[in-house]
């Protein structure tokens, strides 16, 4: 998480690929990048939740975060990653297809996305930033992690 | 705050006074069994006046006079001038309640407790009106111990008291002795020491304020000492400061020179003298803990060494043998998957390493294990104060309280328990006319038992008062909708009808209950615990409510079984038997669902594939192998699996709640291969199954 007392004038991000997009989190909520494991499934889990793994012995839930955006489901071989982040109290694995890069920006490359209604997966997309040509967006953890709270049926 | 030497001081006081107000408790009960030799009157006494010294030390005003006043009138009771009766009993008891209340709001820093003074009045009425101090011979008023009292006392009375030959030491330090970090207030405290010391200080050389220079050294000390202490200790004591102050040591004859004793003018001190107790008169800025008088007759406790351990430590050595387990198991499959000779070092040696494993896990799970003796001693206070709002006179018998439970079980436990208590007051018992009616003892008898009984503890509340009105029970149920009308119900399933949500008997709304809390709450709380509750009920005979809950939170034996290439453990507790499907065991029973045929019974099955939606169910299950397993109503029901891997324990991971509660999910576990295993709540998954049964009459009850 970045200090909000003081925002940087840089901002680390790490970018992934998801099918053929790129999108990126903050690399302050990032833990570690774990290669794939399968995970064990939740029944009943709401169908982004692809299971829990073990995390050197805690319990780790999983969200296929291809799903969780509205698109296909990441296929789950040795080449995809599992991104573990923290959002508040709470540590997620996002499984993405593979991590492409860690990019320094100044923060004022970083572009609010304009409001686009149609697309559900908008609202999890904080800002938008451009790299060598491609657009990546930068992924708004909480949205996409909402509290447990809300999301406990 | 937390760095303040004090706050932690004021910490362990707290600590303390739980472990009096849990002895006070003891005694009290072993007064009101019949026991009053003066150990227990003393016992009594003693967590009381410990109680009352703590708190006067750290100024809880509300709380010391609610403590003496208690303590004046136990004070009666130990000198013999007040009788042990019922009601006295019942009067020490509430007012040790109210102690606990008034521990806890100087605690928390709220203000005390209300009821506090018709408490204490019920108290004194008993030795016959509030006590004045003369009232309790032998007492000393000790709160004025604990107000500092100050060096400069009487400087400007007489300054010796006719004795012989005593010593007169006149010390005056110099700038250089503070200076180097000396404090006169430690060699005062030393010549205390050595015997009844009688400081006084000189303050003459104190200027106005105006012309006060703070760092400069302007009072002197004159103190008189016993005449039989050695030159040597007195001088000892100066060692170090000899050089930085004006010290002169001599006899008192030679010091008084020829002035005469006079003996008249002693009286001006003896007021504050008389009425201090000597050892604050030694150490005049230290407020002394009260000196006990009865520490005498006191006989040594018992106790056993403990020492005290932050929880948070103790929960980190649990995770680490936990993982452990979970590492001895993944070696032991590595080794295994490398085919070494049975007989071989390494072979051995795991085994050995599996046994210590097994062992050090059961160390540490006992050290998590506390009696249940707090929590039975919070139901006694339940069971007081809810007869009295009821009118009802109840005793409570309680058995087994030194049943060991994890700590976190005993937690969560005593709001469902104590709900229990109160129906059993409230509901359970009948009232006095009623039960001399009914040819029973007007007084009513809960019993609280707890007990371990095959890797479970069950603990037990029971009443003997009138049995569950089972006519009443069926009317309420039918009228609220909870049963069809008509349903062809057993005893045992209108007993269960009692932990429906929002199901109340009470047919009016007492003090107590009707609250719109019902059983559905306290069964939820001890499910949530991996608990079960029964009722057992006898018209007329009384109620029995038994819950069993497992050992420990941490670890659990289970059956390792898999379903659809998932691997799942089932807790072993809840498993009947197990047995292969044959032809012609299962029966068809709707469209949908089946039975199986089982020793002349039918009983439902189910899928856990199919439940758990891992898979469609299964065209045909004959040779399945199912798991039979228990409700808690008795009710049995057969769980479909592909096959049984092996009996092991498993330690519990808590799923984090991100994705809400998964039905008949209980938790999860880490395998030898590193896998992650859900644990069953077969239960709970009966009860939320779906599609493959139909809705059994009894579904809710389950």
């Amino acid at each position: 998480m970045s200090t909000p007392e003081s925002p940087s004038a840089e901002v680390e991000l790490l970018s992934f690929r998801l099918a053929d997009e790129e999108y990126s989190v903050d690399i302050m909520s990032v833990r570690e990048i774990r290669g794939w494991t399968r995970a064990t499934p939740l029944p009943h889990a709401p169908p982004h939740v692809r299971g829990v793994i073990n995390l050197r012995g805690t319990v780790l839930p999983v969200v296929d975060l291809s799903v969780r955006l509205g698109m296909a489901p990441v296929p789950g071989d040795s080449r995809n990653v599992i991104i573990v982040v923290q959002v508040g109290s709470q540590t997620t694995g996002l499984l993405v297809n593979a991590v492409s890069d860690i990019l320094s920006l100044p923060r004022s490359a970083l572009q609010p996305p304009p409001e686009l209604l149609a697309d559900e997966e908008q609202s999890f997309i904080e800002a938008l930033t451009i790299v060598d040509g491609r657009m990546i967006r930068v992924l708004d953890l909480r949205a996409v992690l909402p509290d447990q709270s809300a999301e406990a049926a | 705050m937390a760095t303040d030497p004090m706050a932690q001081i004021r910490a362990s006081f707290f600590v303390e006074c739980e472990e009096l107000l849990e002895s006070l408790q003891d005694s009290l009960s072993a007064l009101q069994d019949g026991s009053s030799d003066s150990e227990t009157v003393n016992t009594v006494f003693r967590a009381v006046h410990s109680i009352k010294g703590g708190a006067g030390a750290f100024g809880l005003d509300a709380l010391v006079a609610f403590a003496h006043r208690y303590e004046t009138v136990l004070d009666a009771l130990r000198a013999g001038r007040l009788e042990v009766t019922p009601d006295a009993v019942r009067s020490f008891f509430q007012a040790a309640d109210l102690l606990q209340d008034h521990v806890r709001a100087a605690h928390d820093g709220t203000p005390a407790p209300e009821g506090a003074e018709a408490v204490l009045c019920a108290l004194e009425t008993l030795i016959g009106g509030p006590a004045e101090p003369e009232a309790s011979p032998g007492f000393q008023p000790v709160p004025f111990a604990f107000e500092p009292i100050p060096l400069a006392l009487d400087f400007d009375a007489p300054d010796d008291l006719p004795a012989p030959a005593r010593w007169i030491i006149r010390f005056r330090p110099a700038d250089a002795l503070y200076a180097s970090g000396n404090e006169p207030l430690h060699l005062l405290r030393a010549l205390a020491a050595l015997g009844a010391a009688e400081v006084r200080c000189d303050t003459s050389d104190v200027p106005a304020l105006e012309a006060l220079r703070p760092d400069a050294a302007l009072l002197s000390w004159r103190i008189t000492l016993p005449g039989e202490i050695a030159e040597e200790e007195l001088r000892e004591v100066f060692d170090f400061v000899e050089d930085v102050c004006t010290l002169e040591i001599g006899r008192e004859a030679e010091a008084a020179g020829a002035r005469p004793p006079a003996p008249a003018i002693v009286a001006p001190q003896a007021v504050t003298s008389v009425a201090r107790p000597p050892a604050v008169a030694e150490a005049p800025a230290e407020p002394a803990p009260p000196p006990g008088p009865v520490e005498r007759r006191a006989t040594p406790r018992e106790t056993a060494a403990t020492v005290r351990v932050d929880l948070d430590r103790i929960d980190r050595l649990v995770n680490l043998v936990g993982e452990l387990v979970i590492n001895q198991a993944m070696l032991a499959q590595s080794v295994a998957e490398a085919g070494l000779p049975p007989n071989s070092a390494v072979m051995t040696g795991l085994e050995a390493f599996m046994m210590l494993t097994r062992d050090l896990q059961d160390s540490v799970m006992m050290i998590r294990a506390q009696p249940v003796k707090p929590l039975f001693q919070r139901m006694a206070r339940i069971v007081r104060e809810a007869s009295t709002a009821v009118g009802k006179e109840v005793r409570l018998h309680t058995e087994g309280e030194a049943t060991e439970v994890d700590k976190t079980v005993i937690e969560r436990l005593a709001e469902p328990l104590t709900h229990m208590i109160r129906n059993a007051v409230d509901h359970g018992l009948e009232t006095p006319e009623l039960r001399l009616a009914a040819g029973k003892a007007a007084e009513g008898v809960i019993s609280l038992s707890a007990q371990h009984r095959s890797g479970r503890i069950v603990i037990e509340v029971a009443d003997d008062g009138a049995g569950i009105n089972r006519p009443k029970v069926r009317e309420i149920a039918l009228a609220r909708g909870l049963i069809p009308a008509d349903a062809a119900l057993t005893d045992a399933e209108i007993d269960a009808l009692l932990f429906l949500p929002g199901f109340s008997t009470a047919s009016q709304v007492s003090a107590l209950s009707g609250r719109g809390v019902g059983m559905d709450v306290v069964r939820q709380a001890i499910q949530s615990l991996g608990g079960r509750v029964t009722i057992q009920s006898a018209p007329g005979q009384g109620t029995r409510f038994s819950i069993s809950l497992p050992l420990t939170l941490a670890v659990l034996d289970g059956m390792v079984v898999s379903v659809a290439d998932e691997t799942l453990v089932v807790p072993l507790a809840s498993i009947l038997e197990t047995a292969t499907l044959a032809e012609g065991d299962i029966r068809a029973l709707g469209p949908q669902t089946n039975v199986i045929h089982l020793r002349g019974a039918f009983v439902p099955l189910y899928d856990l594939g199919a439940e758990l939606g891992y898979r469609a169910p299964k065209p045909s299950y004959e040779g399945g192998i199912v798991l039979l397993t228990a409700q808690e109503d008795g009710s049995r029901a057969a769980l479909i699996v592909d096959a049984i891997h092996e009996q092991r324990q498993v330690v519990i991971k808590g799923l984090q709640q991100a994705y809400g509660r998964i039905p008949g999910v209980a938790a999860a576990t880490i395998l030898g291969n590193g896998r992650i295993a859900l644990i069953l709540d077969t239960a709970d998954l009966v009860q939320t199954a779906t599609g493959r049964t139909r809705i059994r009459p009894l579904a809710l009850a389950g």
